[in-house]
């Protein structure tokens, strides 16, 4: 009997331990962030989070633009959630306003050489890092180089400093051969191999935000996993991080303009699912989110606190040039003249995105500051709006390439990735090409798979996408460079090449806008991808944040904002 | 994948189930031999596990290894420099089956690497800082439906056609139907959305853990409901109740002492594994309640073609589970003593 009873009890403990040492260590996990920084969020830690401003009187925003980033390294950062913490913890030499002009950020000055070669910035007074330790332009030389340090493999290395002389040395290892050169405390040369016009958009870019070398050098890539080795110099630093749960920023007394900065802190609230997200807006407990559900989106439009507004991005497709018949611009062009870009962006993407009749769309800035897609194809859209005329005009084309009615067409296959409106667009786009009479038939490909796939050129036609890091129109219209990485429909073109070129090398401004349209027309001529619809980001953020606002890069600012009573 | 991980899930089962069958089925048979049974039992079972585990992780290595794709893609190509210097800082240029015993060796060393995604930190960390999240509501979950399920279906057996069995019938009928995305999002909009009761993220008071609890709880609650009450209405039907009621043994007691040790057998077998599953987190129930818990790095890391995490959340649920059923096989032979372990 008494084995009985021990038998029970034992099963009661097998339970009751898993259950108690899971309490017994999460303290360790969760708080392991309050250690150091934060005396003050201890209190208001186990609070309810139901309130945007805890019990103490701390005015603390709540919102939601993403789940756990992967990194919030600068250097390793390549993704748009991990952007939006680097912007409110970082602040690079340069920053972006409201209307998306450069302005003073660390540094209070900058000029360019005459030649274009040599950028010298000039550091604000008294810079300080989040733990109040001095902040020089040797912090900005030795992070810089870091992007370039293989043992770091920053996968954006090459996009934000591959023009500076001495990268190529760099890259392998010999980082001091990079020309990023600390002349004193407060001044900061960078040497160019070629001009780039677009530098100073780049020193804005969170992945040379400076980072702390004593930090990243005792702690390794861990510096960037914990709250209280995460020093940073922006407007906030973090104090509190809860993987899978929360990012706690606080107010950063040290940062140069404090005294503008109204929050005492941003909880950004790491969650996945778009419904979870929906359910916290409502009730209050955040008050801003990104992950809206699709479908609830009919409903939800006519609110005055949903959000639609561009970012600088198009999804395409990407028809695979090396193979017949793509191989033919003109089939290319009958397939994306077949597309009714009206009723793909507005009706299956329930305006969630904008119809693509170029392939830059808003929010470009061309060479003199004006919008990329005003100048281009003289101030036309390349594709007409008119979808009838169009449709008859991709019939003609596919019957001068020898498929009348489609005859003869090989069938052919649409690949994509299951995800957001991916799908709905591959059922229509067989509807679409079928008025041609051509074949198609969908390839769903998990996403992991996809990529690989796609960048082989294993494919006929894909699902393609590009959102810009910086609003110089290279940024994108580089991707159609033959030898470009991303240039999944290897589309190959002398001519689109030389333009491009010609706008890497050029140091007047005319010219370089000027080639960089010739690129467009090209592209657009030969349909060497289709553009469908322009992104768009859409959220839901309550009426009472006053002076926030969002960028075309797909960052929301909050440091400026407040929040109204 | 996906895929890749049921196969050595499955395998894993395989060996565990087997064995059980032939020792559980001759258990009622044999009687105990010597007071060391027990112990080369446990000796045993456990060189079992060891190969068990092995046998897990080279499968998944390789399986994982054999899908296309890596951990290091994403929509926009990084350029082959970073790609080579990623992968050498990672070890994945090197060729397969060097990589494969440079995985053992480390993992023996009890080092399974770093994640390849969530850089800078290691595999063990994230286990460490997120399986006492997860153990934490799943032990909980478990607690729970124990202390309901036994009952309710001790209730069903002895009241068996009468209006409460029907009820409790209908009821685990429906909580084994309802997939627990269902139940999640019943209860989000319910108590949290439209009666505004309780928090709909996070875990940070006690509040937090009702939604999730009832969540976890709902499928194993119904499926112990329906074990119990199955295996309580055969014991029921045995002689030896017949003659303890015969000698005046007051209901109660009789229930107590009688039925319910020996109807609780199958509930023990189930509650093992179940246990295993449950305290390593669901990805669905994390997801919707916003739970830092490990649930989401199984399937995360799976997506995302984290290697060293996919082998170390593989080999941890799997170590859990034989765990777990070597307990269960001891607890087994404590609550009845005519079970032999060999």
């Amino acid at each position: 009997m008494k084995k009985r009873v021990l038998a029970l009890l034992l099963t009661a403990t097998m339970i009751l331990g898993l259950t108690a040492c899971g309490g017994k260590d999460t303290p360790a996990a969760d708080g392991g962030a309050d250690s150091s920084q934060t005396t003050t969020e201890s209190g208001t830690e186990n609070e309810d989070a139901a309130s945007t401003e805890t019990a103490d009187g701390e005015k603390i925003l709540s919102v939601q633009v993403g789940p756990d980033p992967e990194t919030i390294d600068p250097a390793l950062n390549s993704a748009v959630d991990g952007g939006n913490m680097l912007l409110h913890s970082f602040e690079c030499l340069l920053a972006v306003d409201e209307d998306g002009q450069l302005i003073p950020g660390q540094a209070e000055s900058w000029e360019v050489s005459e030649d274009g070669l040599t950028w010298t910035f000039h550091l604000r007074d008294g810079l300080k890092w989040s733990d109040s330790s001095d902040l020089t332009a040797k912090d900005f030389e030795y992070s810089w180089k870091r992007v370039c340090d293989p043992m770091v493999a920053a996968p954006y290395a090459e996009t934000v400093l591959g023009m500076v002389e001495g990268f190529s040395e760099a890259i392998t290892g010999d980082l001091d051969a990079l020309q990023v050169v600390a002349a004193d405390d407060k001044t900061l040369v960078v040497t160019l191999a070629n001009p780039c016009s677009y530098f100073g958009s780049l020193a804005a870019f969170a992945t040379l935000s400076p980072v702390q070398q004593a930090t990243v050098e005792a702690n390794g890539d861990a510096w960037a996993t914990a709250a209280e080795t995460y020093i940073s110099n922006g407007p906030f630093y973090i104090s509190e991080w809860v993987p899978g749960s929360h990012i706690l920023m606080s107010k950063n007394p040290n940062y140069w303009n404090a005294d503008a900065i109204k929050l005492d802190g941003i909880k950004w609230h790491l969650i996945e699912d778009d419904n979870a997200c929906l359910s916290a807006y409502q009730t209050g407990e955040v008050m801003m989110i990104k992950s809206v559900p699709a479908e609830e989106i009919p409903s939800l439009r006519e609110n005055s606190d949903f959000y639609v507004d561009p970012i600088i991005g198009t999804y395409y497709l990407s028809l695979n040039t090396q193979r017949a018949p793509f191989d033919d611009a003109r089939v290319r062009k009958a397939l994306s003249l077949a597309i009714d870009r009206d009723y793909v962006a507005n009706t299956l993407m329930q305006g969630t995105y904008s119809p693509a009749y170029n392939f830059m769309g808003p929010g470009w800035v061309d060479t003199d500051g004006s919008q990329f897609i005003d100048n281009a194809n003289g101030g036309q859209a390349y594709i007409s709006e008119d979808y009838e005329a169009n449709l008859e005009e991709a019939k003609q084309l596919l019957a001068d390439a020898g498929y009348p009615d489609g005859e003869g067409f090989p069938s052919i296959v649409y690949s994509t990735n299951d995800q957001a409106y991916h799908k709905v667009v591959a059922e229509y786009l067989q509807e679409a090409w079928a008025q041609l009479g051509v074949d198609c038939s969908v390839d769903i490909v998990e996403w992991a798979s996809f990529t690989p796939m796609r960048r082989n050129g294993d494919y006929d036609s894909s699902r393609n996408g590009w959102v810009g890091d910086y609003s110089d129109p290279s940024n994108m219209l580089d991707l159609l460079y033959s030898t470009n990485g991303n240039n999944d429909g290897k589309f190959n073109n002398a001519e689109y090449d030389a333009a491009m070129e010609l706008s890497r090398t050029t140091l007047d401004a005319a010219e370089r806008s000027q080639a960089l349209h010739t690129a467009e027309d090209i592209l657009m001529e030969e349909a060497g991808c289709v553009p469908v619809a322009y992104y768009n980001d859409f959220w839901l953020q309550s009426d009472k944040i006053t002076g926030s606002w969002h960028s075309p890069y797909g960052y929301w600012y909050f440091m400026y904002a407040d929040i109204a009573e | 994948m996906v895929s890749g991980q049921c196969y050595t899930m499955a395998f894993c089962f395989f060996i565990l189930k087997s064995d059980y069958r032939k020792h559980v089925g001759a258990a009622f048979y044999l009687f105990k031999k010597g007071d060391f049974s027990m112990l080369k039992y446990v000796v045993k079972r456990i060189l079992l596990a060891i190969v068990t585990i092995w046998a897990v992780g080279t499968l998944t290595f390789f399986l994982m290894n054999m899908v296309p794709g890596g951990p290091f893609l994403s929509e926009k190509a990084i350029s082959p420099q970073a790609t080579a210097a990623l992968e050498a800082k990672y070890g994945l240029d090197k060729p397969l089956l060097q990589r494969y015993f440079t995985y053992i060796t480390d993992a023996l060393k009890g080092d399974f690497g770093d994640s390849l995604k969530q850089r800078g930190r290691t595999v063990m960390s994230i286990i460490k800082m997120k399986f006492p999240v997860s153990a934490r509501v799943g032990g909980i979950s478990v607690l729970v439906a124990l202390c309901l399920g036994i009952p309710l279906g001790c209730i069903a057996a002895l009241k068996r056609g009468k209006f409460l069995d029907s009820l409790i019938s209908v009821l685990s009928t429906c909580g084994i139907a309802v997939p627990s995305f269902v139940v999640c999002t019943l209860l989000m909009y319910t108590l949290g959305v439209n009666l505004k009761l309780l928090p709909t993220m996070g875990l940070t008071s006690w509040k937090h853990y009702i939604m999730p609890v009832i969540a976890l709880a709902f499928y194993p609650t119904a499926y112990i409901m329906r074990l119990m009450r199955s295996s309580m209405l055969d014991v029921l039907g045995q002689d030896y109740m017949r003659t303890a009621k015969a000698k005046g043994v007051a209901g109660f007691w009789i229930l107590f002492k009688h039925a319910m040790r020996n109807a609780i057998l199958p509930v023990v077998t189930y509650v093992g594994p179940m246990l295993a599953y449950t305290v390593t987190g669901s990805f669905v129930v994390e997801k919707i309640f916003v739970i830092p818990g490990l649930g989401g790095e199984f399937i995360g890391a799976i997506g995302g073609r984290d290697y060293t995490l996919i082998m170390g959340t593989t080999i941890f649920l799997a170590t859990l589970i034989i765990i777990m059923n070597v307990i269960v096989d001891i607890v087994y032979k404590l609550v009845d003593p005519r079970i032999n372990l060999k």
